[in-house]
């Protein structure tokens, strides 16, 4: 009985001889990675082309890995990040920066292809990491929707935006 | 000069055995990637065939380091003894077409058993003499498994020696010319074939190294060469047990136009196949339903083969 049993699914195994494999050779060839895939973090800017980030530290707050280091700029009323590191020697991909971002700033794309010889080259700063477009987002400006005065903006005149309240008005 | 020649014989199957147990390792591994729907070592030379030689620059290099807690003597002895055993056993091999050594030893088979004999206690020295648990219970595991498996081998080859009416392994195959042995031995060989795998300590019967629960078993400490050896050893087992089954059950070299040492080399190679087949279907049984499983019903099986040879021979006047 146990030996017809083995035998049988000895058969079974044998019969995978022919089937395909699902080895993908990987430099040659290359796997398909969808657009959220979680690989090589990266800063972005708004459609007019400034940076996205406002220093407000969360990611660097919720990185589970503390990986994430930045300081906000001295000059007031300006709120890019004076620097801005990731060390991607202790990043574990998680993407928690991605979701705490308010701006869309930091975004995470399908490059995971960041082998160096040196341990010191795996920590990108914000030079290495800021790109030049929108990344997954790319309509979406933050100072445009967030309501506030700025970059020409005055309060009430983005979209979807109603003009402030007087609260001192008598009529509601 | 015969006496040179001879050792130049011995030395050349050596070699061979030994070649042919390296380039196993990458066989196996290819052929149980295709099983598993991978494609398994596939990147150095052709198909990755020079697997062997990387693996063993590999192993060559690596440090051979001896734990301070080990029996140092004892620990060097146990890998060179289940290699040497294995080795020793091909002498006896019918391999026919003058490639044997020793084919007509009178007490072939018996000189088979001692060495598997032999090589339980490299395993269970290795497994002693390393002062670590994992190490010692894969040994314990070892003396059981292979002592109580190698009862009921000795009892299922009886009968074939009873219808050859030899020890001697070349005339064991001269008396299957007419009919194999597998047909009228056909459970001794089941019996034969199951206490094979776990005298080689194969899977499904791996439970002295049973890595997922022991570390490596008994070869837990060992590194480098030493452990290549153990390594060799288990792969040139296989081999072993496959030109004994075709030996003693399939006729050995008998077939039909090949010369016989073709036909030794085709019938050995499908169960060396098999025998990587069995490690990719079947999974590890606990110990206790090993032991259970050797002694109720492969044990019973062998007895009650031999009692039935026995019976037949005598029905017929043999």
């Amino acid at each position: 009985m146990y030996v017809l049993t083995s035998l049988r699914s000895a058969w079974l195994t044998f019969k995978h001889l022919f089937h395909r494999t699902e080895t993908v050779q990987y430099p040659e060839q290359m796997p398909y990675l969808a657009p959220r895939t979680r690989g090589r973090i990266v800063l972005t800017r708004d459609p007019d082309g400034h940076e996205r980030c406002v220093s407000c530290y969360l990611c660097s707050a919720v990185c589970p890995c503390d990986c994430i280091s930045l300081q906000r700029t001295s000059a007031p009323n300006q709120w890019q990040p004076e620097f801005f590191r990731i060390n991607f020697s202790r990043c574990i991909f998680c993407g928690l920066c991605e979701e705490a971002c308010p701006t869309s700033a930091i975004q995470l794309i399908p490059d995971f292809e960041m082998s160096e010889y040196n341990r010191q080259n795996l920590v990108y700063e914000k030079e290495n990491l800021l790109i030049a477009g929108t990344g997954k987002v790319p309509e979406y400006n933050y100072y445009r929707v967030a309501g506030i005065d700025a970059f020409g903006k005055h309060k009430g005149e983005g979209p979807a935006e109603r003009p402030p309240v007087d609260p001192r008005g008598l009529m509601p | 000069m015969s006496v040179l020649f001879a050792f130049l014989h011995a030395l050349a199957l050596l070699l061979a055995v030994v070649t042919l147990a390296a380039f196993l390792t990458w066989v196996e591994r290819r052929v149980l990637g295709f099983w598993q729907d991978r494609l398994g070592p596939n990147r150095v030379g052709w198909q990755g065939i020079l697997q062997v030689a990387a693996d063993m620059i590999k192993i060559f290099f690596k440090q051979d380091w001896i734990p301070g807690f080990a029996d140092k003597p004892t620990f060097i002895a146990a890998p060179i003894i289940v290699l040497a055993s294995v080795l020793l056993a091909f002498a006896v091999i019918p391999f026919g077409n003058g490639v044997d050594i020793v084919g007509a030893l009178n007490v072939g088979l018996l000189f088979f058993l001692g060495m598997t004999s032999l090589s339980v206690y490299g395993v269970v020295l290795a497994g002693w003499s390393s002062r670590s648990k994992f190490s010692l219970l894969g040994g314990m595991r070892a003396a059981a498994q292979m002592i109580s498996y190698e009862v009921f081998m000795g009892i299922a080859v009886i009968g074939v020696v009873m219808q050859a009416g030899s020890f001697n392994l070349e005339k064991i195959v001269a008396a299957q010319t007419h009919i194999w042995f597998i047909v009228p031995q056909f459970f001794g060989f089941l019996a034969f074939f199951i206490a094979g795998i776990a005298e080689a300590h194969r899977l499904p019967f791996d439970l002295p190294e049973g890595e997922n629960e022991l570390g490596a078993g008994f070869h837990t400490e060992y590194s480098s060469m030493k452990f290549g050896m153990f390594f060799v050893g288990e792969y040139a087992g296989i081999v072993l047990l496959s030109a004994l089954s075709v030996a003693l059950y399939f006729g050995g070299g008998h077939g039909p136009i090949f010369p016989p040492i073709i036909w030794f080399a085709l019938k050995s190679s499908f169960f060396v196949i098999f025998l990587i087949l069995l490690r990719a279907a079947l999974p590890r049984p606990r110990y206790d339903q090993l032991m259970s499983y050797g002694w109720k019903l492969m044990f019973p099986l062998a007895i009650g083969n031999l009692a039935v040879t026995g019976g037949v021979m005598i029905a017929l006047g043999q």
